[in-house]
């Protein structure tokens, strides 16, 4: 049975948890902790993933594809690296209506980049959210070149979190051509 | 002190190979009837070097600290992490008593190499020493050298190979795994063989039993003979570097994925 990979990253509070629950046929397993409460990270969210989340779709007998969501503070980055190991491509989560992430979120996908030569799109989550950005205005905000897929999406719904999966597959796709 | 055990050719009493100390393998230390020190040779034992294996600071920032309190003693990092909130108070003591016990714990599965007791001798004065109760640690131990013993038992070939159940939806369910349970399943794959994930993560033979143990008693993992020649794998797998080399993924797997993808 072949198994291939999928990298979801980004800031704190991006959603990259519920972009993998979003699509995910089991049940995602989820290494989220509680926030000491306090700390202005508590504010946004109660807990957060600590190590990674991780989903699967079937594809057949022969192939299953795993999604990984990689933890989103800085403290737990050890793991990216691990988790970024054999990947077939990645998606960069940014919060649309968090415009003060967007700076991490930029440093994070040069890590990504870093790590491996690999494809990947940018989703610019939350655009269901009344302050959320304009996707062309974050591509100018993160500078993320022309060629590169930033894509609106919203992580709660399992339709655009699949588009953006089809455009990452796309991409793949065309950089094996 | 524990030293290298060095054949010397002639036997003892009990008609065993007598052995003579060699190199210095490791040294714990007492102190008021508590154990306050452990250390094996060759291995980083500064306090940079434990918080780090506690999971208090990241590999990077274990480095930069390195570099920037080169000659800095143990104790006056301490007030420097404490001062700069990278740390607490708690978490240095705690992970001075763990890293101590995990390394006594090591040696208690010891089972050849000669010792010394030298007396009145302490670790340097700028360590920071953490006493600990020795009677839970000698249960402890002995608990642990008969778990380590039932683990080699039940997985005496490392060369055997994981992969994933064919529906583990019910029993991944309420589970919480560790780092370095998730640092194993990230490596599973009928290609590797047991001995290459440790390897690559790093893990003794004993750890790595142990985490393959519970994985695959929660049913996540199956063990199987591995897929394919150990050393083609070994090659590409535990160099150097832990980063993988990307497989060539052939276009019908990417259309096969859309396809799939399309139709949730």
């Amino acid at each position: 049975m072949q198994t291939v990979k999928m990298v979801v990253t980004g800031p704190f509070s991006s959603g990259k948890t519920e972009f993998i629950r979003s699509i995910s046929e089991i049940e995602v397993v989820s290494t989220e902790r509680g926030i000491a409460k306090g700390t202005a990270e508590s504010e946004e969210k109660e807990a957060t993933t600590v190590a990674m989340d991780f989903g699967r779709i079937t594809v057949d007998d022969d192939l299953v594809l795993y999604l990984f969501g990689t933890p989103g503070q800085r403290r737990f980055d050890f793991m990216w690296e691990i988790l970024a190991e054999g990947m077939l491509g990645f998606i960069v989560m940014v919060d649309s209506a968090k415009p003060e992430t967007f700076r991490e979120a930029k440093s994070i996908l040069e890590t990504f980049r870093a790590y491996a030569p690999t494809p990947y799109v940018v989703a610019a989550n939350k655009q269901d959210h009344p302050e959320a950005w304009d996707p062309e205005d974050m591509r100018i905000a993160l500078r993320i070149e022309p060629e590169v897929k930033l894509l609106p999406c919203v992580a709660t719904q399992r339709d655009s979190v699949r588009d953006v999966l089809l455009e990452l597959l796309y991409t793949i796709l065309e950089e094996m051509d | 002190m524990i030293h290298e055990a060095v054949p010397t050719g002639e036997k003892d009493a009990m008609k065993n190979e007598k052995m003579a100390p060699g190199d210095k393998k490791a040294s714990i230390a007492f102190k008021a009837g508590k154990l306050v020190f452990a250390a094996l040779a060759g291995q980083k034992n500064d306090l940079a070097a434990m918080l780090n294996k506690a999971g208090k600071l990241s590999d990077q920032q274990t480095s930069i600290i390195r570099e920037r309190a080169k000659g800095t003693s143990d104790k006056a990092l301490a007030m420097r992490l404490i001062g700069a909130n990278y740390v607490s108070q708690s978490d240095i003591v705690n992970s001075i008593q763990q890293f101590t016990l995990d390394t006594v714990y090591n040696l208690m599965s010891w089972n050849i190499e000669p010792f010394r007791f030298e007396d009145n001798t302490l670790p340097p004065s700028d360590r920071i020493l953490v006493p600990i109760d020795l009677e839970n640690v000698i249960i402890e131990g002995a608990r642990r050298i008969r778990a380590d013993q039932e683990l080699i038992d039940y997985l005496p070939d490392l060369d055997m190979a994981l992969k994933f159940p064919e529906n583990p939806k019910e029993k991944f369910k309420g589970i919480h795994l560790g780092v370095e349970e998730w640092r194993v399943v990230s490596f599973v794959n009928p290609k590797n063989t047991i001995r290459q994930i440790a390897k690559a993560n790093n893990m003794s033979e004993l750890e790595i039993r142990r985490v393959v143990y519970g994985l695959e008693q929660a049913g996540l993992v199956m063990l199987v003979k591995p897929a394919a020649d150990p050393k083609a794998a070994s090659s590409r797998r535990a160099g150097s570097s832990r980063r993988k080399r990307q497989q060539p993924v052939q276009r019908d797997v990417v259309s096969k994925l859309i396809d799939k993808i399309k139709s949730i």
